[in-house]
């Protein structure tokens, strides 16, 4: 590990980097959400976890800008925001890392690192794929990623290599926030352990981290706070030190509010 | 040996060589005037046409969708030239509009299949029907149109004078090493991994000798073929944009995963209507060099087996059916394979018959020997 330590932690009493307040999104009659307020603080590993249709998915394309919320706001670094496509998302420095990784198996690995933004050279329409080499190089190796090359197709990546371009490309473009769609489903224990340092160097950048996840192993591993959704609502928050997973799973599947769930 | 012919970066297009090695060695043996300078000059005159055409098919390949329609649009394209011509236009003008024509019907193709989201093997396919009507209308009920303007008929007749041939050749060579040499300064300013000067200087050198020994055969017989440079530039502009520029790099990734595209936020259906402009663009221009052969715009210009043998050619170069993986030097391969079958069967004697046969058979043993290689290649990706 090449930890490159930034004073992480930035306890300065400002607001958090992102905050959900109240946000409201509905298809047709049905509610996904309502009322969700969730943080998250940069340099901290925030999890959201619930059971399938607690609201997760929604909830992150919601910040990543794919679909639009219909009440609540959305503040970055104290500010509101509207976000309205990927592209406002990407522009306000919050990084998606889906669940599919979004990589082109037919391109290589820094080719994929510049997806859709593409440097070119000086005053040349020409792609500076030379820059683009270098650049991914520079970011993969800071985050400790371990990947056979940089002109290497994805194609010939095993999965845990796949998930290390997918956050990479996020560390390289994600200023402010990084949103990772259950990073560790479907990979091996080693590939696992290596997709955790990752998230914990981007971390140690002063990030602001929210990992979606099923896995209880991984949020007692990276998370600093975990935010339970069930049913489209909050139903707690727990920090990991002090509390257990089956104080977790029960706010997951609402065993600690019998008589409420209907 | 066949290891590593089978596996590695460009293992596709070594075994294309070797294919049309065989092809030639083959033909050579059967007929002695195969690989006269004299035929060899006659094949890249036969294989104008659906050498252009195969290029356009590449980017459409690319892309992940294909075009059925080239065929019919190169025959409006030659109606329309030859009507136009007729008519009393100049020849520029007259170029002008049949290639403006090709771009409309490509806005018009891309705008319906991005507009209602339905397969470019349909929209192309009632397009095939659609643009062979109109151009049996614009033909007329003669059948054919001549064309007598000299400019148009030298398009596919004239020959580049020695000299200047020598020339251009020199340029090329000139070319290739500057951009090896470039491309090694950039990589080297980045300090990024450069393979051995000897490397690069030997790469750079077999192909400047190709193209000396090209233009050697050539000038033996009445010269380079302009419509041979014409399909070289177009060769070299469209790989430029494939290869080295932000549009080309968006039509790998939409073919590629095109969810993945969209979420980077590449412009799939602005990219989409483009492309199939490009390609009709450029099958207009197959249309002019077929019309500047024939010397008239005839009813059945553009159809018959051109259409399929483009995609043939294209495919047997090594670009794939599935998307996002071909490169545009690939159609020339794939279109001398085609070219050289059908010319040294000529050759022979044989009837159309055993002509296509042929090609049909080259065409599954191409796809299957990439299949192989490729689960190989695949196989050991994962491997590692």
């Amino acid at each position: 590990m090449s930890a490159r330590v930034i004073e992480s932690g930035p306890s300065i009493a400002a607001a958090p980097t992102l905050e959900l307040r109240g946000i409201e999104k509905r298809y047709g009659q049905v509610s996904a959400l309502s009322g969700v307020n969730v943080t998250a603080k940069a340099g901290e590993v925030t999890a959201l976890v619930g059971d399938n249709g607690a609201g997760k998915s929604t909830l992150i394309k919601a910040i990543a800008g794919v679909h639009r919320i219909d009440a609540g706001q959305i503040l970055l670094d104290g500010e509101a925001i509207a976000l309205t496509s990927p592209r406002d998302a990407t522009e306000h420095g919050i990084e998606t890392v889906y669940q599919d990784l979004a990589l082109c198996d037919n391109l290589d690995v820094a080719a994929n690192l510049y997806l859709g933004r593409e440097l070119r050279r000086r005053r040349s329409a020409l792609l500076d794929g030379e820059a683009m080499e270098a650049r991914s190089a520079q970011v993969i190796s800071e985050l400790g990623a371990r990947l056979p090359g940089f002109d290497v197709l994805v194609s010939a990546l095993s999965g845990g290599q796949r998930q290390a371009v997918a956050v990479s490309r996020a560390a390289l473009w994600g200023s402010r926030v990084v949103l990772l769609d259950e990073p560790t489903a479907a990979l091996g224990v080693t590939q696992t352990a290596m997709v955790y340092d990752l998230i914990r160097s981007l971390r140690d950048k002063g990030l602001a981290i929210i990992v979606v996840s099923h896995n209880m192993a991984d949020v007692f591993a990276l998370a600093d706070r975990i935010v339970v959704l069930r049913l489209g609502r909050n139903a707690g928050e727990f920090v990991p030190s002090q509390s257990s997973p089956e104080a977790v799973v029960a706010a997951i599947t609402g065993a600690d509010t019998v008589g409420e769930g209907r | 040996m066949t290891k590593s012919l089978l596996l590695g970066k460009s293992a596709g297009t070594r075994l294309v060589l070797v294919g049309l090695a065989l092809v030639w060695v083959l033909f050579q043996f059967l007929n002695p005037n195969f690989l006269s300078p004299r035929n060899l000059s006659n094949l890249l005159l036969q294989i104008a046409v659906l050498g252009t055409l195969a290029i356009g098919m590449v980017i459409v390949l690319v892309l992940g969708e294909i075009d059925l329609s080239v065929g019919a649009i190169a025959g409006v394209s030659a109606g329309l030239l030859a009507l136009l011509i007729s008519q009393g236009l100049p020849w520029w003008l007259a170029i002008l509009a049949a290639l403006a024509a090709g771009g409309v019907i490509g806005l018009i193709h891309g705008s319906i299949i991005t507009a209602f989201g339905i397969p470019s093997f349909i929209v192309t396919l009632a397009g095939l029907l659609v643009w062979q009507g109109v151009q049996l209308q614009l033909v007329g009920d003669q059948g054919q149109i001549p064309i007598r303007d000299v400019v148009i008929r030298g398009i596919a007749s004239t020959y580049v004078p020695t000299l200047l041939g020598w020339l251009i050749a020199g340029l090329g060579v000139v070319a290739i090493f500057a951009a090896a040499l470039v491309r090694r300064r950039r990589r080297e300013r980045f300090s990024l991994a450069v393979s051995p000067l000897s490397a690069d200087l030997l790469s750079a050198g077999l192909a400047g000798v190709a193209v000396l020994a090209v233009c050697a055969v050539l000038n033996s017989y009445f010269g380079i073929p302009w419509v041979f440079v014409l399909v070289l530039t177009l060769l070299v502009s469209c790989s430029i944009a494939m290869e080295t520029t932000p549009f080309g790099r968006h039509i790998y990734a939409i073919g590629g995963n095109r969810e993945a595209a969209r979420r980077a936020g590449i412009q799939v259906r602005t990219k989409t209507i483009t492309v199939f402009v490009v390609i009709s663009m450029i099958a207009a221009l197959a249309g002019i060099i077929e019309a500047s052969r024939q010397f008239s715009a005839s009813n059945s210009l553009g159809g018959g087996t051109l259409q399929l043998n483009a995609i043939a050619a294209a495919v047997i170069g090594g670009t794939s059916m599935f998307g996002g993986r071909g490169r545009i030097y690939q159609a020339l391969l794939g279109a001398l394979v085609v070219g050289s079958v059908q010319n040294g069967l000529d050759l022979l004697g044989q009837p159309a018959a055993i002509k296509n046969i042929a090609t049909g058979v080259i065409l599954v043993i191409a796809v299957a020997v990439d299949a192989v290689g490729r689960r190989r290649r695949l196989a050991r990706g994962a491997a590692e």
